[in-house]
């Protein structure tokens, strides 16, 4: 039993710290939000040169380790900093598909790309009628000769502006909801018959509504094997589960702390309000939360690491559960605690608030995996 | 990062297991064993059974240091112990002389109290119970008013001590005196001493909590006459001497095992309960209040062994062990609280003991325990510092408020 780091991986976390440290204080933040791809490409070449964009592939694929803990380090860093740099879905969704489901030679053409950010990546699983539903997929993709013909609606496709490839679930047969005859394929995000409306979410990042009209995509692209591709698809939406549960206990810790930091300052009555009980309780439930949140993200960062599997699964929905009451009870109290200045735009506190209400959503929200952990 | 058990402490684990299987037989198990554990003479013969074959071993007081009759294991075998013997349902040592006043005891008092007192709480001969509480002083104990003035070489006490544990059972009580009135602080001034529960002037009165059988009550000290040679450590620290014991952080304080016991007879009764032509396991929305509170119990489990962890490694436990009391009870509360919902209408019958004995229970067998249980649970966010007594405390220490 041992939850400490290796002294690689505390090199990892003290070169990200000291990133956010040193070149990533809100207001460079939210200058890199508002840059036309949503992001510093600066940031993201560094990103490469220092080897991040590699954390979570095996060293036979070309990456830097691939444990679960060591993306979930990066990834907490991230967190804190409320990063916007196309992290989760080009390299933890895109590049995880393509670990899980890619042959030799994808990786060889594509994985090389990702990891030194040449490539953007995009993975669209979810249609505006699927919900949480991995399996809900209507988009239909049509072999015809050496080629499958794909159509349908993909939503809120995160980083496909970006996006040289866009990873596609579509069902290749089977009913609707049926696990079965799920394929995934790498599409050409230029490709002919791909159309996107672009816009921003809530809490900063870009996404896109994706359409397949005709596109023709080579059966080379196909990523695994035909009707089999919803194993991929859980498994990367898994390994996100991980990578975003970090970032939200990362953005917890920052809000708890710097909550208590504001309420030894802010006086009301003649006192900081810091002093009053019923403000100290609210934050110690917030501290609680937070380790609370910190101890199940442990679990299935190593759970995982065991290998991919019922209890792996079981343990990810779990910290989505955790999240679901945490990161909200956290989020909303600092808003609170912060009084009027917790509503402004110009507080960075707001700013957290609105990426944990995105991440309870993302992958299926607590009720989603609630049912999801009684039945695993 | 890992969650096993290096082959070291599986080997340990498996001795802890022999060891259960021959002290503390099977069809015990299961047993409602005696809350407050451990009294002497009032035992079921397998208890008996039991506190002898920890005797024996040598195991009965694995916390405490080698030299005064404990152990050396590690932190991960206490923790093992702790979680084997909890699982296995085996009845525990009152916790009074062995973890509230022992460790005063071998750490601050002079070898001949040592000498006279650790042994037979050793070996569970003599009974403890602790007098700290008084009816003007609870979350607020350095407000204790009970009085000692020396008179030659005995100390004359006055006062009455309140919510004491089996002071109906004990020998003995370690009680917290006033010695000095005029200190500056309210915390100078108090006296550790030990009184024998014989001596004149100490009558018992009973009180009787929710869901319980006797087991509290109040005690009232009039004019008793306690030898000097029964301070503990120096007269007027006694503050210290009880805080101290404070910082003797336990993991075992989360409850983690018994709670992990109590959700799976829930579950089980819940798979037992018919309710619409099947039974209750297969109600979504009580379900997923189990489903709910496993979660928790699954996150406080490693937070449980991230203090472990840094104990073993030999720091001060970190802030994450502040909650384990916290979330513990919050949680075990809870899972009470669910299987009382669990037995419906058969969570009223509340019959008294003559007629149990000679009818039997009235509904599924586990209602009335189940029904007690989640009552006295309710005591357990209150006694040892209560729940918001700890939050100012994690608000102080912790965050700095």
């Amino acid at each position: 039993m041992d939850f400490s780091f290796t002294d690689e991986q505390n090199l990892l976390q003290e070169s990200v710290a000291r990133f956010i440290q040193n070149d990533y204080d809100f207001e460079t933040r939210q200058k890199n939000c508002s840059e036309s791809a949503g992001f510093n490409a600066g940031n993201w070449s560094t990103f490469a040169e220092l080897g991040w964009l590699g954390v979570p592939f095996s060293e036979e694929d070309g990456g830097f380790g691939g444990s679960a803990v060591d993306t979930m380090i990066l990834m907490e860093q991230f967190g804190k900093g409320l990063v916007v740099e196309p992290f989760l879905p080009s390299v933890i969704m895109a590049g995880g598909a393509l670990k899980a489901g890619g042959n030799a030679e994808q990786k060889e053409k594509l994985l090389g790309g990702i990891i030194d950010g040449s490539v953007q990546g995009a993975f669209a699983y979810a249609e505006p009628q699927s919900r949480y539903n991995l399996a809900d997929v209507t988009t239909s993709a049509v072999a015809e000769g050496d080629s499958f013909k794909l159509n349908g609606h993909k939503a809120v496709v995160l980083n496909a502006q970006n996006a040289d490839i866009i990873i596609v679930s579509a069902r290749t047969s089977g009913a609707q909801r049926d696990e079965a005859g799920i394929s995934v394929f790498v599409v050409d995000a230029n490709a002919l018959g791909v159309s996107r409306r672009d816009y921003p979410t809530v809490d900063g990042l870009r996404a896109s509504e994706v359409v397949l009209e005709n596109v023709s995509v080579p059966g080379s692209d196909l990523l695994g094997t035909l009707d089999e591709g919803f194993a991929v698809v859980e498994q990367v939406i898994d390994e996100a589960i991980l990578a975003i549960g970090a970032e939200a206990v990362g953005a917890m810790e920052v809000l708890y702390k710097n909550t208590v930091e504001y309420c030894k300052t802010r006086e009301q009555f003649g006192q900081p309000i810091g002093k009053f009980q019923v403000l100290q309780h609210r934050m110690v439930d917030m501290f609680m939360e937070h380790e609370q949140s910190k101890s199940i993200l442990f679990m299935a960062a190593i759970r995982l690491d065991e290998g991919y599997g019922p209890v792996a699964q079981k343990a990810v929905s779990a910290l989505k559960v955790q999240l679901g009451k945490s990161a909200r009870f956290v989020g909303q109290s600092a808003v609170q605690l912060h009084g009027g200045m917790g509503m402004t735009e110009e507080l960075n506190i707001g700013h957290y608030f609105k990426r944990l209400t995105s991440i309870l959503t993302l992958f299926g929200n607590a009720d989603f995996h609630l049912k999801r952990f009684g039945r695993l | 990062m890992d969650l096993e058990l290096n082959s070291q402490d599986l080997a340990f684990q498996q001795e802890v297991r022999a060891f259960i299987d021959s002290a503390w037989p099977a069809q015990a198990r299961g047993r409602k064993t005696t809350p407050t554990g451990g009294y002497a003479g009032k035992r079921p013969a397998e208890e008996q059974h039991w506190f002898d074959a920890l005797v024996a071993r040598k195991w009965s007081v694995p916390d405490w240091p080698l030299e005064h009759g404990g152990t050396d294991w590690t932190p991960t075998q206490k923790y093992i112990w702790d979680r084997e013997t909890a699982a296995a349902g085996c009845p525990a040592m009152s916790a009074f002389g062995v973890r509230m006043l022992a460790p005063v005891l071998y750490t601050w008092a002079s070898d001949e109290i040592r000498e006279q007192h650790l042994p037979s709480i050793r070996d569970g001969s003599v009974q403890w119970c602790q007098g700290y509480s008084e009816p003007g002083s609870g979350s607020d104990l350095a407000s204790l008013q009970t009085k000692a003035v020396l008179d030659g070489d005995h100390y004359i006490v006055n006062g009455t001590k309140t919510w004491t544990s089996g002071a109906h059972i004990a020998d003995w009580m370690f009680c917290l005196v006033r010695t000095d009135f005029n200190t500056q602080r309210r915390q100078q001034g108090i006296s550790f001493i030990l009184i024998d529960m014989k001596s004149p002037g100490v009558e018992v009165h009973p009180i009787y909590l929710l869901g319980e059988q006797h087991t509290v009550n109040s005690v009232s000290l009039v004019d008793v006459r306690v030898p000097v040679e029964n301070l503990v450590g120096e007269q007027d620290k006694g503050w210290t001497y009880a805080k101290g014991l404070l910082t003797h952080e336990r993991t075992g304080i989360a409850g983690v095992a018994r709670s992990q016991i109590a959700l799976r007879q829930l579950r089980d009764l819940a798979a037992a309960t018919e309710q619409n032509g099947g039974v209750l396991a297969e109600d979504r929305s009580f379900v997923e209040k189990i489903d709910a509170v496993e979660v928790e119990l699954m996150a406080l489990e490693i937070t449980e062994l991230r203090t472990l962890a840094t104990v073993e490694k030999g720091g001060a436990p970190g802030p994450e062990s502040s909650i384990l009391k916290l979330k513990g009870t919050e949680i075990s509360q809870r899972i009470a609280e669910l299987k009382v919902e669990a037995l419906g209408y058969y969570s009223m019958p509340y019959p008294d003991e003559l007629s149990l004995d000679n009818e039997g229970p009235i509904g599924p067998e586990e209602s009335l325990p189940a029904l007690q249980a989640m009552l006295w649970g309710r005591a357990s966010t209150i006694f040892g510092g209560s729940t918001e007594i700890q939050k100012n405390i994690v608000a102080k220490a912790v965050l700095g408020l």
